[in-house]
């Protein structure tokens, strides 16, 4: 039985505890996003330092620059923007935030983790195996996929990438199901659907998506084994020659996996940041004390998202010579769910002037979230115009629009929620001073870091290029621009030492934090009795300003 | 808008003006939200209690501050989807038309060849037992075929100016991204599924050729060249190519 309040709780490495769960993720996503951040600085310092010798590594050659790419993407996407919102946060506060003692299905909950687990280790062994690490980006587009003659790490190492993501498929919706059955058979009593906090909204939608979507990669990576090693042909087209010599023949299309992919590929945005904008709608409400406004608007916003989120993939593959109409209708459909998501965007930014407004860090890297998904969603509109993303598509305006709107909006809300949640772990607050100065320093240099990119993808610099020589004059223009978005992603990686410090350092040593630092209202801080509740998650208000806040639970007198 | 490098299509023009005029309303919105942000961050804390507003002054403020912006933002994603859904139909929606000058581009790692169907018009038989590039013959091209003897291959793009060209785009292996910047034109050439893809180059000159699909570790080395000519120069290098086809032809 778990309790929030820390003194109670005890780490457990085998168990079906949540929050032990919660915790191994988190150390999971950690060694994940370590991993992932110094592929992304190696592939930086390459870029703009080709001849520089790595210590114990050497120069990377063009393929090695490839597999960091791929490397770095599947880390990130994977084990870091999936696992932690999606994982770690749900294990961490779900039940507790619908006054469930536990998860339904625990032992499924718990198998997820040691699936997911494995799930790294075999992605990781592909640094090892002959050849290294698979060059094909974390799309992976067969027949460069399909054929270890296409490249080097298409073979061994390739083969790890598909086992390892069948494998995490099967974790990601291990996890889901679990949080769906908790959702819906195990809230507190009064918890209607109309009072669930909106992470818990937020997890409904992501986890529907999760199985929706999973499922369908899943389904890929089995096929493009089977297309290896079984001699199908899903993905394998007629006539094949790769540097010269026929291959195995197909009836296939690759175009089969690019619609899977992608059908799998956008949910999986919407997989990563709709947990985190669930938690800024919370943590907005909290720090400015009032309620959210329009709820039903949020509610309905975030399932609109999560529903039109299945239909738009095909916005990844405009440019891949399919049928002009589809990309109209792709076009359509994507440029319909920037409609419910600025809603939310109009909703929080009207938020920031009510009441008065607390900037402890959990707020302060909510504005940030906010001012990354605006700046990375702007774009989105103008990539969802065919037309236009036929000169934009692979190059770098689209690595800035995802890494602002995916990648560091996603973060940014990972580290509100830890700020937020970590004394539920620890029965301490993190270091404000500390927390300020990574917050200042992370989104000066992330904006240094993503948004010159725009620049560089407008004067139509592809993505996934380690050299910028060639008969290409004008990318020689870009070297300055390419050598501060190096210096800004080294100070980025570098301030997140101050975070990690700060981490370790308040188990001890940082502030008590009592039963309730935030003065929050949800299920997650109060004493996890038999709670009862007739009110809504956010009954913050008029006279709510000072540390009195209404909880929304009560103990159940019975 | 200088950030682009120079277009030289026709087709071009009409996607600059819409991109500059996108990213430029983009981007006053984007500031105009920082700011938002920020001065909400900064500004003077009033002790006056604004919850103590009554019910419909709150929904007024709602109104106001959400479904008006909300209106006008949905209004300006419609109006993009109007101007540019013109521009996608102008350029996919219709084939090029029989006066089209017709190129075959194939895609393999890690080079770009480009075919001209010579002077019958019709492209030779391509067969991929036959592949040897070593030999001279990259593209399989079956001798048998009549209509190969004419074909020329080349590894750069020679085009003549103002004439609508027809680029037949396809794939030896893997999935290639074939991308002029300076003609605003990208395709992926997909193995097994040819596509095509229609445009004019209206000014003179030399513009790079891209691959902007991973698509091996030779990726980033994967360029070519388009050249730009006036008819007349475009004329007299394809009868030149033709002429030393010939010649080879008589020596074997």
């Amino acid at each position: 039985m778990t309790t929030p309040t820390s003194d109670r709780w005890r780490f457990r490495v085998f168990t079906t505890d949540h929050r032990s769960l919660a915790t191994l993720y988190l150390l999971l996503a950690l060694a994940a996003v370590i991993l992932g951040t110094l592929l992304s600085l190696a592939m930086r310092i390459h870029r703009i330092w080709p001849a520089y010798v790595f210590p114990l590594f050497g120069v990377p050659s063009p393929e090695q620059y490839l597999a960091l790419v791929t490397m770095h993407g599947t880390l990130m996407v994977f084990f870091v923007l999936t696992v932690v919102p999606q994982s770690a946060f749900p294990n961490l506060v779900l039940p507790d935030q619908i006054g469930a003692a536990r998860m339904a299905l625990p032992r499924l909950n718990a198998a997820a983790f040691w699936i997911s687990l494995i799930s790294l280790l075999v992605l990781l062994a592909a640094f090892a195996v002959p050849q290294g690490a698979p060059i094909s980006g974390w799309t992976s587009y067969p027949p460069l996929s399909a054929f270890a003659a296409a490249g080097p790490g298409q073979g061994t190492g390739m083969d790890l990438w598909l086992v390892s993501i069948a494998l995490f498929c099967v974790a990601a919706m291990a996890s889901s199901i679990s949080f769906l059955a908790t959702i819906f058979f195990r809230r507190a009593q009064g918890l209607r659907f109309s009072r669930l906090p909106l992470t818990v909204w937020s997890w409904i939608a992501s986890s529907g998506l999760t199985v929706t979507a999973f499922i369908v990669l899943f389904a890929a990576a089995v096929m493009l084994l089977a297309d290896r090693h079984l001699g199908t042909s899903f993905f394998l087209p007629a006539g094949e020659v790769i540097n010269g010599i026929r291959q195995r023949s197909g009836t296939g299309s690759p175009m089969l996996w690019l619609h899977l992919f992608w059908f799998f590929g956008h949910p999986e945005v919407y997989i990563s940041i709709l947990p985190g904008m669930g938690l800024a709608s919370s943590i907005l409400a909290n720090f400015t004390r009032r309620p959210v406004p329009a709820y039903g608007l949020m509610v309905g916003a975030t399932l609109a998202i999560g529903f039109l989120g299945l239909g738009v993939w095909g916005h990844h593959i405009f440019v891949s010579g399919m049928n002009p109409y589809a990309g109209t209708a792709f076009g359509l459909t994507t440029i319909a769910i920037a409609v419910p998501s600025s809603a939310e965007v109009l909703t929080w930014l009207a938020m920031l002037f009510r009441g008065r407004m607390r900037l402890d860090t959990p707020m302060l890297f909510t504005l940030g979230f906010i001012s990354f998904f605006i700046a990375g969603g702007l774009t989105g509109p103008v990539l969802a115009q065919p037309a236009l993303d036929s000169y934009l598509h692979n190059t770098f305006f689209v690595v800035a629009h995802f890494h602002l709107v995916m990648a560091m909006a996603g973060v940014f809300t990972i580290f509100a929620g830890i700020y937020y949640w970590y004394p539920l772990l620890t029965g301490r607050r993190m270091n404000e001073m500390l927390g300020k100065l990574h917050f200042w320093v992370s989104v000066i240099a992330a904006y240094g870091t993503f948004f010159p990119m725009h620049y560089a993808g407008l004067a139509g610099e592809p993505r996934h290029y380690a050299q910028l020589t060639g008969p290409v004059e004008s990318f020689a223009s870009l070297i300055p621009v390419e050598r501060g978005i190096t210096w800004s992603a080294l100070t980025l990686a570098a301030v997140q030492f101050v975070f990690l410090f700060n981490i370790f350092w308040s188990i001890r040593r940082g502030a008590p934090a009592g039963e309730n630092p935030w003065s929050a209202t949800t299920f997650e801080w109060l004493p996890n009795t038999h709670l009862i509740t007739s009110s809504g998650p956010y009954d913050y208000g008029p006279g709510m300003e000072t540390e009195a806040s209404c909880p929304q639970g009560q103990p159940s007198s019975s | 808008m200088h950030w682009l490098p120079p277009n030289g299509a026709l087709q071009g023009i009409a996607l600059d003006h819409l991109l500059q005029r996108y990213l430029s309303i983009m981007f006053w919105l984007f500031i105009a939200a920082q700011v938002l942000i920020l001065a909400a961050m900064f500004r003077r804390r009033s002790t006056r209690s604004s919850g103590a507003a009554n019910r419909g002054q709150s929904t007024r403020v709602f109104l106001v501050a959400e479904l008006l912006p909300l209106l006008a933002i949905s209004g300006l994603y419609a109006w993009m989807i109007f101007t540019s859904h013109h521009l996608w139909a102008a350029r996919r929606e219709h084939a090029a038309g029989p006066q089209a000058l017709q190129v075959e581009v194939t895609g393999v790692q890690f080079q770009w060849y480009f075919r001209y169907p010579g002077a019958d018009g019709v492209y030779g038989t391509l067969h991929p037992d036959l592949v040897n590039a070593p030999a001279g013959n990259p593209l399989g091209l079956d001798p048998q075929d009549p209509h190969s003897a004419d074909d020329v291959v080349s590894s750069i793009l020679m085009l003549p100016a103002d004439r609508p060209v027809n680029l037949s785009l396809r794939s030896q292996d893997v999935i290639h991204g074939f991308f002029i910047p300076g003609m605003r034109l990208k395709q992926d050439t997909i193995p097994g599924m040819p596509s095509h893809l229609t445009f004019t180059p209206a000014i003179a000159g030399d513009y790079p050729i891209l691959c902007t699909q991973v698509c091996g570790l030779g990726h980033a080395r994967m360029q070519a060249r388009l050249r730009v000519l006036s008819q007349a120069n475009y004329d007299r290098w394809l009868t030149a190519r033709e002429q030393a086809l010939h010649a080879a032809e008589a020596t074997r």
